[in-house]
């Protein structure tokens, strides 16, 4: 038992703690908040296993940017400030696939790595990894970049009513009632 | 460092954000519970670049790359696996509230799939 073991059992319990809260509390704001705490924490693990860039492009990308469009996502779909009761099904089954998934992956990786002692790497910095990616790795780079721009003009094509509207065609009467419902909610916005 | 310890974290992870998948019926309650697998995955890739060097070593890399580049890409795979979380999120949660504009709802085990229910 060294200190990083140590350190890294106090940081999983936080993480899966936290992460348990996220997929079991009634609150959804709630639940966005202990998922910062659940994050937050693997971005330490990442810290106590050496890869520093990893755990502050987490903290930046993750505690930064999603959780908050998360939660900017359950505020405009007005989600109720207090408790609800209706965010879930019933636990039988989810349950069952839920711990029957997490603990044979368990004892698979507990199995295979036993308990052996593992010398600490070369802390993985920005030198390092800038220097694997732009080297080995640098046409999944690009091509990361490219799926990101598509997924940029996704998100806004599918949020623009008036990008992609077609004609009203008479003899289509499913366009119709849906085109017809969709002005009558956008009249009162 | 036992690595055994981040490994069945991930695990556990992993297996409370399928826990969330299969449980939750509001839309960005799903999606915070694939945050939770993804991190998961990351974590793997992250502890696998601290214990699986030794096997990996003496393995080139791509012909159209350096030849001589370091073994352990653990990392640059975990910010891949980054890129592609915050373009998901992005997307799945443009969907969501699209969703929400037409129908006021995000439940998503009220989602019409079929043809009849989509024109009534």
């Amino acid at each position: 038992m060294t200190i990083a073991d140590v350190l890294m059992i106090a940081l999983g319990a936080v993480a899966v703690g936290a992460g348990a809260l996220v997929v079991t509390s009634t609150h959804l704001v709630r639940s966005g908040l202990y998922l910062v705490v659940s994050l937050g924490a693997i971005a330490g693990l990442y810290l106590v296993l050496g890869a520093e860039l990893v755990a502050w492009v987490q903290v930046l990308v993750y505690v930064g940017a999603v959780v908050v469009l998360l939660l900017f996502a359950v505020m405009l779909t007005r989600a109720p400030i207090g408790p609800s009761t209706d965010l879930d099904r019933p636990i039988g089954p989810s349950a069952l696939i839920g711990a029957g998934v997490g603990l044979g992956l368990a004892a698979l990786f507990a199995d295979a790595f036993r308990w052996i002692e593992y010398p600490r790497g070369a802390p993985g910095t920005a030198e390092r990894v800038g220097a694997e990616i732009f080297g080995t790795w640098v046409l999944p780079f690009e091509v990361l970049s490219i799926l990101l721009l598509s997924a940029l003009v996704g998100a806004i094509v599918l949020s623009r009513p008036d990008v992609g509207r077609r004609e009203v065609k008479p003899d289509d009467p499913r366009e119709t009632t849906d085109r017809a419902k969709e002005e009558d909610e956008e009249v009162p916005a | 460092m036992h690595v055994t310890i981040p490994y069945v974290i991930a695990a556990a992870l992993f297996g409370l954000g399928v826990y969330g998948v299969a449980r939750r019926r509001n839309a960005i309650l799903v999606l915070m519970a694939v945050e939770l697998m993804l991190n998961a995955v990351n974590l793997i890739l992250v502890t696998a670049d601290v214990s699986l060097r030794s096997a990996l070593r003496g393995v080139p890399g791509e012909a159209w790359a350096t030849p001589n580049s370091q073994a352990g890409s653990g990392g640059a795979f975990a910010l891949f696996v980054i890129v592609l979380a915050a373009a998901e999120v992005g997307v799945g949660l443009a969907i969501v509230l699209q969703f929400y504009r037409v129908r006021r709802a995000v439940a998503i085990d009220e989602v019409p799939l079929d043809e009849e229910r989509v024109s009534e």
